[in-house]
């Protein structure tokens, strides 16, 4: 590498429950929102950046430049370039690299990465017959030839299609495929209830604090995520019925992430050109890999970035416990804990091709701000949130200190990457 | 809108009121505007300041007609622009007469949103000649409430020492569009070294300065106004505000900071951005201001608290780490500090016994401040925003918001711009001779002193 790839900070929107505040805001509007605070906060109003990349899971067909808009929507230079990238739940984290990438190469000084989701304006298709329907009188002739094609209508065919989560190729939900790992790993309820509160707790802490003065701009009068939950309970959510995994599951709506609407960005450098335009310099991109395990084939469908983690940290002579801090997103409290005990596991982390285990982590180093369980996650936007997160924290720690952030994606993957404070 | 409201503003409804005494309002002339007619220059008893000072700013000026006594009484042909009278060397009962002949045609014959402007040398010595000092005031104050069309009258204090390089900004601002809500005011023009030669379209070019309160109102508009005369504006308001707080700074090429100015840390916040940034912290406007209204047997303490908090006490926690010349990030040499008062405070008014202790407080700490910062060549003044129009006084009652915006001699509510272009004013480099100066922003409201 031949530049130092920089973060300078982040904004983002605060995140909600879907079909809450953010309802009738579309992911242009909410990518806009979260660039705007993002330009408002380092002062890059009329600047051209490098690039700008990100993208949304659930995408609507007429956002096919979904990011370009944005940024002509915004008061950034109308010369700046940008494209649209996706990568399930790692959209927002593969953004980063790809952007951290382009500057460490010199192909650009300066970038933006970022990632917005929507499941309260999530796009709403036809059925197929009934698009086939609609496609056959459009390219008709005569007014005979156009009406003929609706008398194939049948009620069914009426029915929209909306957006599904379940894997294409196991049927199952994120939801069903976990709550096979936590019966194969024997993740406990409770624990997975502890991870839910500590999560709560850290976020609500983090906001008391004055934390995300600096990392989050407030949208449509929301000042702050409204999943988290600052009162919450290991007794109160022991009270809670199971959602995955049958009667005797133990993943349930308080262990397990909400869908959420919001949307994230990163402000990336070179080290000299931040240097350059007095801005600060919290972390440096380290290095990053991606992964992806054979769940149709019978894998965990969310332990993906284990062998990413192991692929990496071998490249860079590391082991888990040389990290200050480690962010692990939390699609559900169940997932954090198979990935800890995974590391922990020889024979598996063999049976990815990594020499030996990982390793264990103190739990006070994990997701010490909370994470996805508190905050919601906002597919794309997730990854998007934890980099200035971590940054930000691992500059307060001093120069030399290491972040690890590990993400679960869609499709088994796994996206991974090393922060180090500057 | 209330259905009394949207009747009122309907046609008939303005029609009715015009029939009942209540006329439109006159538009008033705004920006870097000079008046349109001729601009006639008086000197009384031959001081020559302000004919240096036209001079300096490139105006051409025409001598006064006077009244002689003649019938009908002499009158300029077209409409008059301005009339500035240098009463420098005004000391002597008898010469208000000579004022009074010059005054009468040229207030008959002024244009609508034209000016009055008089100049007095505050350092009078004699009995007589403070009198007589004082006499212009109750003159300025009088021709104020009589002018009409949005025409105003101003009386510039000065000192013996004040030159023409000290009073330019001043009598440049008062006679533009900038000064339009600004009537039957007086304040004072001193005297500094150095002063910044001439005023130009943008005096604030390269200079960073904090606005406080910025995400709306006042706020929002002194930023966007600051912008327009080159300032780079940081912009602050509390984080619930950002949302409001990135749209101005984003429109105004600034920098935001989600910050709650009550804060401990708050002033050390500031300087760390600026040292960050690498800027010079050239001025700070302290625009942030709460109400917590209540007649003063309903006060309790924490509406006492919170509003001399924000408004008073926490400007003075940041001017003290900002004035600190070890802070880095702290502000320049050269600087200046701009406060916001309020015509509640001066005058005082029913249910903001807190918010007038506050804001007359606010008038209270520049004039202490001036004189202790005027080594390091620090200005330190205040404005004192009348009857404004903002989100905040809209929330009035229809019928007392009317009586209110009324109650002055242009009868119309200031805009927020208004009150930008005072603090721009006195931001201005060319400013240096003016401080611990407490400008109202009222129209000449009929409360206060």
């Amino acid at each position: 590498m031949t530049h130092n790839a920089v973060v300078i900070g982040g904004n983002r929107i605060p995140f909600t429950k879907s079909g809450g505040p953010y309802a009738h805001a579309s992911n242009h509007d909410m990518l806009t929102a979260a660039l705007d605070g993002l330009i408002a906060r380092f002062g890059l109003s009329g600047m051209r950046m490098g690039e700008v990349a990100a993208g949304a899971v659930l995408k609507d067909p007429a956002d096919f430049n979904l990011t370009r808009e944005a940024v002509l929507s915004t008061t950034l230079a109308p010369d700046t370039p940008a494209c649209d990238l996706q990568q399930a739940c790692g959209t927002g984290l593969e953004a980063t690299i790809y952007i951290a990438n382009k500057i460490a190469l010199g192909q650009i000084d300066v970038g933006i990465s970022g990632g917005t989701d929507t499941t309260s304006d999530a796009p709403i298709t036809l059925s197929d017959p009934m698009r086939r329907v609609l496609l056959e009188a459009s390219a008709a002739r005569s007014l005979g030839q156009r009406v003929k094609p609706f008398t194939k209508v049948r009620p069914r065919h009426l029915s929209p299609k909306a957006p599904s989560v379940a894997e294409p190729r196991t049927g199952m939900s994120m939801g069903q495929h976990q709550a096979k790992t936590s019966e194969a790993w024997a993740i406990e309820r409770s624990e997975q209830d502890a991870l839910a509160v500590a999560s709560h707790h850290n976020l609500a802490q983090a906001w008391n604090d004055g934390f995300f003065d600096d990392l989050v701009t407030p949208y449509l009068g929301v000042t702050t995520d409204t999943i988290m939950r600052a009162d919450t309970s290991v007794e109160k959510l022991a009270k809670l019925p199971a959602v995955f995994g049958g009667p005797n599951g133990t993943m349930t709506a308080g262990n397990s992430t909400a869908l959420s609407d919001g949307a994230a960005t990163v402000l990336l450098a070179s080290e000299e050109w931040a240097r350059d335009h007095h801005l600060p310099v919290l972390a440096r991109i380290v290095d990053a890999e991606v992964s992806a395990v054979d769940h149709p084939g019978g894998a965990d469908l969310l332990l993906g970035p284990v062998a990413a983690t192991g692929r990496l940290l071998a490249r860079q002579g590391l082991t888990v416990s040389d990290f200050d801090l480690v962010e692990i997103h939390e699609a559900f409290a169940s997932t954090v804990l198979a990935t800890l005990k995974a590391w922990a596991d020889d024979d598996y982390c063999r049976s990815l091709g990594l020499d030996s285990a990982l390793g264990t982590i103190d739990r006070d180093r994990l997701n010490v701000t909370g994470s996805s369980l508190a905050t919601g996650h906002p597919f794309a936007a997730t990854g998007a949130r934890i980099v200035p997160t971590l940054a930000k924290l691992l500059h307060a720690r001093g120069p030399g200190t290491r972040g690890l952030i590990s993400m679960c994606a869609a499709g088994g993957q796994g996206v991974v990457a090393v922060l180090e404070a500057v | 809108m209330s259905a009394l409201e949207k009747a009122f503003t309907s046609t008939p409804g303005r029609a009715i009121a015009k029939k009942a005494g209540l006329k439109d309002p006159p538009r008033l002339r705004r920006g870097r505007t000079w008046p349109q007619g001729a601009l006639v220059l008086a000197s009384i008893g031959g001081g020559t300041l302000a004919a240096q000072t036209l001079r300096l700013l490139g105006r051409s000026s025409e001598h006064p007609v006077t009244d002689g006594g003649e019938e009908p009484t002499p009158g300029y042909g077209a409409p008059i622009g301005a009339l500035v009278v240098d009463a420098t060397h005004l000391a002597r009962i008898e010469q208000l007469e000579e004022l009074r002949a010059v005054l009468r045609p040229a207030v008959k014959g002024i244009e609508k949103s034209g000016r009055i402007v008089l100049v007095a040398n505050r350092d009078a010595e004699t009995w007589e000649a403070r009198a007589v000092l004082r006499g212009l005031d109750g003159i300025n104050r009088t021709i104020a409430k009589e002018l009409r069309g949005g025409a105003t009258s101003t009386l510039l204090h000065v000192s013996t020492a004040t030159t023409a390089d000290d009073l330019a900004s001043t009598l440049a601002f008062t006679l533009q569009g900038r000064s339009a809500f600004v009537d039957g005011q007086t304040w004072s023009v001193g005297h500094h070294q150095a002063p910044a030669t001439a005023t130009t379209p943008s005096p604030l070019d390269g200079k960073a300065i904090i606005v406080t309160g910025a995400a709306r109102g006042i706020g929002a508009a002194i930023a966007r106004t600051l912008a327009r005369d080159g300032a780079t504006v940081i912009a602050v308001d509390i984080p619930a505000a950002g949302e409001a707080l990135a749209a101005v700074t984003n429109e105004v090429g600034g920098i935001a900071i989600q910050l709650d100015i009550t804060g401990a840390d708050a002033g050390s916040h500031l300087a760390a951005l600026v040292a960050q940034r690498g800027l010079s912290l050239y001025g700070v406007v302290h625009n942030a201001g709460i109400t917590r209204d209540k007649m003063l047997v309903n006060t309790d303490s924490a509406r006492w608290q919170s509003v001399l908090d924000v408004n008073l006490a926490a400007q003075m926690r940041i001017n003290q780490v900002l004035l600190d010349p070890t802070t880095e990030g702290g502000l320049e040499d050269g600087g200046r500090l701009v406060g916001i008062a309020s015509t509640s405070g001066l005058a005082g008014n029913k249910g903001q016994t807190n918010y007038a202790a506050s804001k007359a407080g606010v008038a209270g700490l520049v004039i202490a401040m001036a004189p202790d910062l005027s080594d390091r060549d620090i200005t330190v003044n205040a404005v004192a925003p009348g009857f404004i129009e903002t989100e905040m006084t809209g929330r009035i009652p229809f019928v007392q918001r009317e009586i209110f915006r009324r109650s002055n001699s242009l009868n119309q509510g200031g805009k927020p711009v208004d009150v930008a272009e005072t603090i721009a004013y006195l931001l201005d480099p060319a400013s240096s001779a003016v401080t611990g100066q407490v400008i109202r922003v009222c129209g000449q409201n009929l409360v206060g002193a």
